[in-house]
């Protein structure tokens, strides 16, 4: 137990006095998980909403797909990034094998369907009778749209939210493709791996406070963005 | 009356799956053989001679070892805490360290062999053929930066990583730049990222070889004491941590020790690759050949 205080103690001081290290950790584990965040979003919210509205023959095998897609195990499609990129790979002459590039790549596979997948839901949730009164009221299909994303939006945030924590808490794949290192592509998670394989439990436990304190900051900022709308029952 | 039928069939399917449940976990719970944690080197678990060696100790002792393989600054530090029996490391000074410090009771010579420094075929630093480890190391620093490779270094407080580090000292170099790396983790993972840069690396000869087949690499170094790996095994001090199986380890050590297992030791990889892995180099082995 007192291992564990004193290893509680030396990471706050590695947070507080800024530790060289531990930031640059950061530092890159916030340019790799936002730049993700926003591929996926810009990806996995249109496809949402597209096929929360569209109805076309196949519609239930490419929801069946997306679903298939949230649920899939990460570290499959780090493998799978990791053998496309690879020398002996079909796109081994890009070079972005242990970079920060394959890295989001891997991030957006495995986050864009989560955020689809929720979105369509959200939307779908919307009452119908919503689309009724907009026309009703005159509205045309762009503003019809609109009126539904609208009421759709406290889930649709939620999508988002749902995306970034599944992309900063990814390992597995990341490790896989990025190759943890040190100054190029070492993230707060595989530090976290590497800190506590080597013993260095107090860099393992900053990282972790770190990692928890993005987490709670992230959602606070998610829940002021819901706003009034979380009020209405 | 049907709500009754469907509650009696709900609670039989769940009593089933409880007992299954039940019967699965006992049967995962073995019999009351003995167990020994020993905490090794990645580079000794992926050579495969424990896999190879052990079998034959546990049947005998009928006992079970399991090896923890993880970085030797991790098998120390497993080691201090009394979270293993027994280490299995490559790092000398830190051994004898451990033993003076009082975390174990005794260092035994096992085995040898060597650190190889690898790199690509075309050898863009033109270190191939320099005898000498410092003046490859000197080379590399002085040609990496412009030729378009790197060094690829393990970077986790391992006995290969402490052995680069040495190297370098030796040569009077402190390397920092975009050409060297870093990645935290294990001799095959460290191996991978060295083949995808065509990069330059330290390997022990063990690992290098059972992955030869997959990697565009090539031994570049010569002999060089500075390149010199011995293996100790240490059984954990029981007067630090009682907890510890002594008796099941100090057996463990005899029979690693023992003139047949250091001939199986000698004998290890010579099929597969046409050489031996390990060199053997116990009290014992030293005794009976001269």
């Amino acid at each position: 137990m007192n291992d564990i205080w004193q290893g509680v103690q030396e990471a706050f001081s590695l947070i507080f006095t800024a530790d060289g290290e531990v930031m640059r950790i950061v530092a890159l584990s916030l340019a790799v998980s936002v730049s993700a965040l926003v591929l996926s979003a810009a990806v996995g919210i249109p496809l949402g909403i597209w096929l929360a509205f569209r109805r076309f023959a196949s519609r239930r095998l490419a929801i069946a797909f997306l679903y298939t897609g949230m649920g899939f195990p990460p570290v499959v499609v780090g493998l799978v990034v990791f053998l496309l990129l690879s020398r002996s790979g079909p796109l081994g002459w890009s070079g972005w094998l242990y970079t920060p590039k394959a890295m989001v790549l891997a991030q957006v596979i495995i986050a864009a369907p989560i955020i689809a997948g929720f979105t369509m839901v959200a939307v779908m949730a919307v009452n119908r009778n919503l689309r009724r009164q907009a026309r009703s009221l005159g509205a045309n299909n762009l503003q019809v749209t609109m009126t539904m994303l609208q009421e759709a939006r406290v889930g649709m945030l939620v999508a988002v939210l749902a995306g970034f924590g599944r992309i900063l808490s990814e390992v597995g794949a990341v490790m896989i493709v990025g190759g943890n290192l040190k100054g190029s592509t070492q993230v707060l998670t595989t530090a976290t791996v590497q800190f506590t394989r080597m013993g260095l439990f107090e860099r393992s436990i900053a990282m972790g406070m770190i990692l928890l304190t993005l987490t709670f900051l992230t959602s606070l900022l998610w829940v002021l963005l819901q706003g009034g709308a979380l009020q209405e029952s | 009356m049907g709500g009754h039928r469907r509650r009696s069939v709900k609670a039989r399917i769940l009593s089933c799956v409880v007992l299954a449940l039940f019967i699965v976990a006992m049967a995962g719970c073995s019999g009351s053989s003995e167990t020994l944690i020993l905490a090794t080197t990645t580079s000794v678990h992926d050579s495969g001679l424990l896999e190879e060696l052990l079998p034959d100790f546990e049947e005998k002792e009928n006992a079970t070892v399991q090896v923890l393989a993880v970085g030797t600054g991790q098998a120390l530090a497993i080691g201090e805490r009394g979270d293993a029996d027994i280490i299995l490391v490559h790092a000398k000074a830190r051994e004898e360290a451990f033993v003076a410090d009082g975390f174990g009771k005794e260092r035994f010579d096992l085995m040898y062999n060597s650190f190889v420094i690898l790199g690509p075929a075309s050898d863009p630093a033109g270190i191939g053929g320099t005898g000498s480890a410092s003046e490859a190391f000197t080379r590399l620093t002085a040609e990496l930066p412009d030729a378009g490779s790197s060094f690829v270094s393990r970077g986790d407080e391992s006995g290969t990583h402490s052995r680069e580090l040495s190297m370098w000292e030796a040569a009077g170099i402190d390397p920092a730049g975009d050409w060297y790396r870093s990645t935290g983790q294990g001799m095959g993972s460290t191996l991978t990222v060295a083949n995808e840069f065509q990069a330059y690396t330290i390997s022990d000869i063990g690992t290098y070889l059972s992955r030869q087949e997959q990697l565009d690499l090539q031994v570049l170094s010569g002999d060089d004491p500075l390149l010199f790996n011995p293996y100790g095994v240490i059984p954990i001090n029981p007067d630090r941590h009682p907890d510890v199986n002594y008796d099941l380890a100090t057996k463990l050590v005899e029979w690693l020790t023992s003139f047949e297992t250091q001939e199986r030791i000698s004998e290890f990889g010579v099929a597969e690759f046409g050489q031996s892995l390990f060199t053997a180099d116990s009290e014992e082995w030293r005794a009976s050949n001269p």
